[in-house]
């Protein structure tokens, strides 16, 4: 489904991903671990197209297409997604008014009729339930006055009535009580299936107790230098991140 | 016949042709003939002048204006529908300056209120006419205000005696003929007895592309506990010109609230200005506009606290775009009586291209110690992660950049207190946007 390699991606001139390779197929879930300025989150970025991240180098191929051809929003519609790490306020944009035309603009890309307010409720109540989202969290402006909590939750809300076919969460977890975490996950569990994928990307091994990886890789200095099975987290979670730059610097001084 | 080719020379002959309205409105005259004169000292104003730096105004000085010809009735009926809301109640017509009584509709309005034509109140009630208009809009330092006060033909004329509540919304809607280069100014009387409350809503339209100057002028007089919400929607031809003042004196505890909403017209100077005149007033001056192309939007209010205890709020949000131009100008006065004063000023403004420009200038004079005066102003471009934020959920840039407008202008529009009116001047928004 999503196949990048050797990706460079530089912000304001300063390279930060420097060779970066990951191949995901349809019903995976790749964990992205890594201590902080790794690149974690630039990598997620760059996968849904922000325009401040310039790609250097190297390709991404989605579903056999060039995906950095693609605009944002023809990314989403076809099925990419991305949880935002800081998801953003917008005063005088009701959230559902906001999801509602998101659904209908992807609706409209895959020649769907698009839904009308009646048919959209009956769509979203489900995942509203599941994901705890009140009434008042569905009509205030997009992410106003929400607290961290409310915010990540909306963002798997989003994610579930959109149904994307590769979620790519940027460090959805931080900032989440225990409660929450549960939620959420439970949220991203409800949706995986074999035609979905899943990048998480992560600091901590927390979230991946709750959304159990296929693959853990970790990133370091714009490159993975290691990946492994869902057991790789645990690892890092008990060493932490130094124990594999010793590795990778004896390696590189073989 | 003769025709002059000398814009002052058509003035004067305009001048001329004014005045005669019979002996028991010589008090007209000599409002007129001072107005006159006034204006003949001042001249259109220049770039000199501290409240014109960044209007300029010498494609309306160097125009040779003409008076209308044309007859009010015999406008189209469509053309008014098309200029109003349809809001369900009444609705007063002009045609460039002139009232129209076949495209009026003042029934069901309370007992003992008044609606119509102002020229109709001169010669039918001299004493209340001469007792109200030209009050409460200083015209001794404003060319423009002087021009209407020295040359207004007619204008739409409301009164609301003690206790009168105006359920449906009053239009006042001045249409412009587009016939020939015209000038008309019109001028519009309310009057709030004790008590009353009304939503009125005063439309300026015009055929689109038609060269025209519109100088209006409107007078609001709240006597107590009155209630009033003034909404202005300036749709003219973006070729068009638009000047208005519009002055309103708020005694004790009367609430007045003006929302001015402007996107047409190629210059527009729009003056506001309210004095809060007894104990408990509060005012409210909000106001959003477009400036695109080559258009020019000033906006100057003034707000004068008179008296103890009264509150004002000021909400004024610009969209430019393309060598669109905004001013805002927010004069506040706390007079040394005036204790316990809570003014709050806000003006944002969002610019859309790199070319579009705005001077924005708050003015604080506060004489009294006892108060509470803020200001604040900003200026910004489209927010890049709010943007991202929107695409990134498959919302197409165009749509995006709208959503964000919108709701940028959102909270000046949200507060208009007429569902049906809002949804529309949304819509008119949405439609006017640079895509």
């Amino acid at each position: 489904m999503l196949v990048i390699r050797n990706l460079h991606a530089s912000v304001d001139g300063n390279e930060i991903l420097r060779g970066v390779d990951l191949t995901v197929k349809a019903g995976e879930v790749h964990a992205i671990m890594g201590p902080n300025g790794s690149g974690k989150s630039t990598l997620a970025r760059v996968i849904a197209g922000h325009e401040d991240y310039e790609v250097t180098g190297g390709s991404i191929e989605y579903d056999g297409r060039d995906l950095l051809e693609m605009s944002i929003e023809e990314r989403a519609c076809e099925g990419i997604f991305m949880a935002f790490q800081y998801p953003v306020e917008i005063p005088g944009v009701r959230n559902s008014y906001f999801l509602k035309a998101a659904l209908n603009a992807i609706r409209k890309h895959r020649g769907q009729p698009e839904v009308d307010a009646i048919e959209f409720l009956q769509l979203v109540r489900r995942r509203m339930k599941e994901l705890d989202i009140d009434d008042s969290m569905f009509n205030r402006p997009v992410n106003e006055g929400f607290s961290g909590g409310e915010k990540k939750r909306n963002e798997i809300f989003h994610m579930a009535v959109l149904e994307p076919r590769l979620a790519v969460l940027d460090e959805t977890d931080s900032g989440l009580d225990i409660d929450a975490l549960k939620i959420v996950a439970n949220g991203v569990n409800a949706l995986r299936g074999p035609e979905r994928a899943f990048v998480v990307v992560t600091h901590y091994q927390r979230l991946l107790n709750y959304i159990v990886p296929d693959f853990v890789h970790v990133l370091q200095d714009g490159r993975i230098v290691k990946s492994g099975g869902k057991e790789l987290a645990l690892e890092l979670e008990e060493k932490g991140y130094g124990w594999i730059e010793d590795e990778a610097r004896s390696l590189v001084g073989a | 016949m003769t025709t002059t080719t000398e814009p002052m020379a058509a003035w004067r002959a305009a001048h001329a042709a004014r005045g005669g309205n019979g002996a028991a409105s010589g008090w007209l005259d000599r409002v007129r003939d001072v107005a006159w004169r006034r204006f003949e000292e001042m001249g259109f104003p220049t770039s000199d002048l501290e409240e014109w730096r960044f209007t300029p105004v010498h494609a309306i000085a160097s125009t040779v204006f003409a008076t209308s010809r044309t007859e009010p009735d015999d406008v189209a009926a469509e053309r008014f529908e098309a200029a109003s809301f349809g809001l369900g109640g009444a609705r007063i017509a002009l045609v460039d300056g002139r009232f129209s009584a076949r495209h009026s509709r003042l029934s069901g309005l309370p007992a003992g209120a008044r609606a119509g034509s102002l020229r109709s109140l001169v010669a039918e009630d001299p004493e209340t006419a001469a007792h109200w208009v030209a009050q409460l809009v200083r015209h001794e330092n404003h060319p423009f205000a002087a021009l209407n006060a020295a040359l207004w033909e007619d204008g739409a004329c409301l009164i609301l005696p003690r206790g009168a509540l105006v359920e449906a919304p009053i239009e006042i809607v001045h249409l412009a003929s587009g016939a020939g280069t015209v000038a008309a100014h019109p001028r519009t009387l309310i009057v709030a007895g004790e008590g009353a409350q009304a939503r009125i809503v005063e439309t300026f339209a015009g055929p689109e592309g038609a060269v025209y100057l519109t100088n209006a002028v409107t007078e609001v007089a709240l006597a107590p506990g009155a209630v009033i919400d003034h909404v202005r929607v300036q749709m003219e031809s973006t070729a068009a010109y638009h000047t208005a003042s519009l002055g309103a004196r708020l005694e004790r505890g009367a609430t007045f609230a003006s929302h001015s909403v402007t996107f047409g017209a190629a210059i527009t100077r729009n003056d506001v200005s309210a004095i809060l005149d007894g104990e408990g007033a509060e005012c409210t001056l909000n106001g959003a506009y477009l400036a695109d192309g080559e258009r020019l939007v000033d906006n100057h209010t003034a707000i004068d606290h008179a008296r103890a205890h009264c509150a004002s709020h000021e909400l004024y949000k610009g969209i430019l775009s393309g060598r669109g131009r905004g001013v805002f100008n927010g004069k506040v006065y706390v007079r040394p009586d005036a204790q316990k004063t809570d003014a709050k000023q806000t003006n944002q403004t969002l610019l859309l291209s790199e070319e579009a420009q705005i001077q924005t200038k708050p003015q604080l004079e506060i004489f009294a110690d006892d108060v509470k005066c803020t200001h604040g102003a900003t200026v910004g471009q489209l927010d890049r992660d709010a943007m991202f934020y929107l695409r990134s959920r498959g919302i197409p840039a165009d749509e995006a950049r709208a959503l964000l407008i919108h709701s940028f202008a959102a909270d000046v529009l949200d507060r208009i207190p007429i569902e049906a009116l809002r949804e529309r001047l949304d819509e008119m928004l949405l439609e006017r946007l640079p895509r």
